[in-house]
């Protein structure tokens, strides 16, 4: 069986980012750039299916300029067999992405997609189940357990209420949540190693894809920022300020 | 121009979500109608027609809808879409769970967690864990939304919309459910609570959330977690609030051992007020925080219950 895992090189998760002065975008000027924290989870996991014998090949992919190849090597050091870069120059919404990655299926026949569930920069949580619209594959978002079964995958989903679990048919996609695993680190003998793996690249225009975006971004604005309040010393005050100041409890 | 509404629902009560995001269609300037998609959903739609502003109420009553499967409602979901400019439903795990494939099957983009509608194409949505607020236009032949909740005023209950039933069912043999674990509680949601009284990883196990229920039973509050306290099995997946779990606007929200990590703001920082408790005055929370209290949780979360 073979697993297909989309990865997108985003600002790191610990980064304090600014808007720039002319307010039209983020400023990523010499900001670290790392793997979306989903999408290592979603690498963590193919590899261990591929560590339980189920599955025999891993295939991570990454849309964007030549800088992802960075992120690809990174996840041919965690243990993924092979990668493919579709270089993009300009920023792609979620369902060109998606597009991109109903050519790379079509191509790879994975018999599992697993995807993040949210990049943290766009934090548009759309990928994966737009993939599933173009290619009527199955779909189980936010998922916290996932195993084979009866010839499928059965999914434990995190959900607003608790948890649900479902049964797929294969082909199906997957996109992950925080407590599907942990990641593991790249040790420097498997950095070393990943470099002698097959990364194969594309260009957007070979896989028929031309990107057009009807979303304009026409401003960027720093959020509203909260102001600190006051230190209060003790409980009697704390309940003093919230009945009579903030008068938010009774 | 015609918005439709998805409404959020558990086969028996609508929930709250349901009427923000038809406060928030209000903005569109456009008839509303309302869709509902489940099993035997004689009470919901029953709410549902009360919602003012909405004219017609579209129900999908069959099977194949009671555990809201992705696949089967994007369909449905599509095969109305004709009609509408808009579509909306709101950022909960459901909307987000099948809107995209909606939005795909219509060849549009999505825009996600919509915080404010500036024009019929023009939209506003935090990015970035809501550290940079994106205005985003859009000349799509279509809008397909998911909007944030908290961000809207609810809209009365004082109409008398009409009931149209949709026959046509559609399923998908891709997917099937299984089983649910829902979290009982006799508490409010986190999502509709006017108070909430979270636990970090300072709380240190799950038995020491009593504590906060004691507090949180005074101020008939729910009860909420940072990531690292769901993350270490204190608590259940569904009290996660941040970037990643539930984003809330409570007119009380008392932080209690959180440290204050961007991604647990991006969930509770438009609250009205913000309380912390926590023994590092360091600690990054304080600086959202109305009312600090610096100390150890252990001896002022008992004498806070006592004194409420
Ligand atoms: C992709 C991604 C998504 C994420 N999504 C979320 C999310 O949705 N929600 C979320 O919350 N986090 C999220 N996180 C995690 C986030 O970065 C932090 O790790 C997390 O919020 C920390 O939780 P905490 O504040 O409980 O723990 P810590 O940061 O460990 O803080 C514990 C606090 O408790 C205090 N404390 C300890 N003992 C006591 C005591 N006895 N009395 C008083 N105070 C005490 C300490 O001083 C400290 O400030 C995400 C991270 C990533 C990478
Ligand atoms: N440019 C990209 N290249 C590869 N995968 C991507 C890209 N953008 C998004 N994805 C995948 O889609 C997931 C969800 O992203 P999004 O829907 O944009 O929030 C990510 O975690 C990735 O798995």
């Amino acid at each position: 069986m073979k697993v297909l895992v989309p990865i997108k090189r985003v600002v790191d998760y610990n980064v304090k980012i600014k808007v720039n002065n002319e307010q039209t975008a983020v400023d990523l000027n010499n900001v670290k750039m790392s793997m979306n924290p989903f999408c290592e989870i979603a690498v963590e996991e193919a590899i261990r299916l591929k560590e339980t014998g189920a599955v025999s090949e891993v295939v991570v992919v990454s849309i964007g300029s030549s800088e992802v190849v960075e992120q690809l090597r990174t996840a041919l050091a965690l243990g993924a067999d092979r990668a493919i870069h579709i270089n993009s120059f300009e920023q792609l919404d979620s369902l060109d992405v998606a597009k991109v990655l109903k050519y790379v299926v079509e191509k790879e026949s994975p018999d599992v997609v697993i995807l993040g569930k949210q990049a943290i920069d766009s934090d548009n949580n759309q990928t994966g189940q737009m993939l599933g619209a173009l290619t009527g594959m199955s779909q189980a978002t936010f998922a916290s357990k996932v195993f084979f079964q009866d010839g499928g995958l059965h999914v434990t989903r995190e959900v607003d209420g608790g948890l649900q679990t479902l049964a797929l048919k294969l082909p199906a996609i997957v996109t992950t949540d925080l407590r599907l695993n942990e990641p593991r680190y790249a040790t420097l003998p498997n950095i070393m190693k990943a470099k002698r793996k097959p990364l194969e690249s594309l260009d957007i225009a070979d896989v028929g894809v031309t990107p057009h975006s009807s979303l304009t971004v026409i401003k960027v604005s720093p959020p509203t920022q909260r102001k600190a309040g006051i230190k209060v010393d003790n409980v009697a005050e704390l309940i003093d300020k919230l009945k009579n100041e903030a008068k938010v409890i009774a | 121009m015609r918005t439709l509404v998805f409404a959020e629902h558990d086969n028996q009560h609508l929930k709250g979500e349901t009427a923000k995001v038809v406060g928030a269609a209000q903005a569109l300037n456009a008839p509303v109608d309302v869709l509902v998609a489940g099993y035997n959903l004689e009470a919901v739609v029953a709410e549902a027609k009360k919602l003012s502003y909405v004219e017609r109420v579209l129900v999908a009553d069959a099977a194949e809808y009671s555990a809201q499967l992705a696949e089967n409602l994007a369909l449905l979901v599509h095969s109305l879409s004709g009609e509408y400019s808009h579509v909306l439903a709101p950022a909960t795990t459901t909307g987000k769970n099948f809107l995209p494939r909606v939005a795909a099957l219509c060849d549009v983009p999505q825009l996600s967690d919509v915080i404010a509608i500036e024009s019929s194409d023009t939209f506003v949505r935090p990015i970035y864990a809501g550290n940079a607020i994106a205005t985003v236009q859009s000349s799509a032949i279509k809008h397909i939304l998911t909007v944030r909740a908290s961000a809207f005023d609810a809209i009365e209950h004082n109409g008398n919309a009409d009931v149209v039933v949709i026959d046509s069912v559609f399923i998908s043999e891709n997917s099937s459910f299984i089983s649910a674990e829902l979290t009982e509680s006799e508490r409010p949601e986190l999502t509709a609570a006017s108070v909430v009284v979270s636990g970090g990883r300072g709380m240190q196990n799950g038995e020491n959330f009593a504590l906060l229920e004691g507090v949180a039973d005074k101020l008939n509050g729910a009860i909420g977690a940072s990531r690292a306290a769901v993350d270490a099995g204190f608590v259940p997946n569904d009290m996660q609030v941040g970037q990643t779990g539930k984003i809330i606007a409570p007119d009380l929200y008392i932080a209690v051992g959180i440290s204050g990590a961007i991604q647990h703001l991006a969930g509770m920082k438009e609250s009205k007020i913000i309380v912390a408790i926590n023994k590092d005055e360091e600690a990054p929370i304080f600086q959202v925080a109305d009312y600090g209290l610096v100390g150890d949780l252990f001896e002022i979360l008992p004498e806070l219950e006592k004194s409420l």
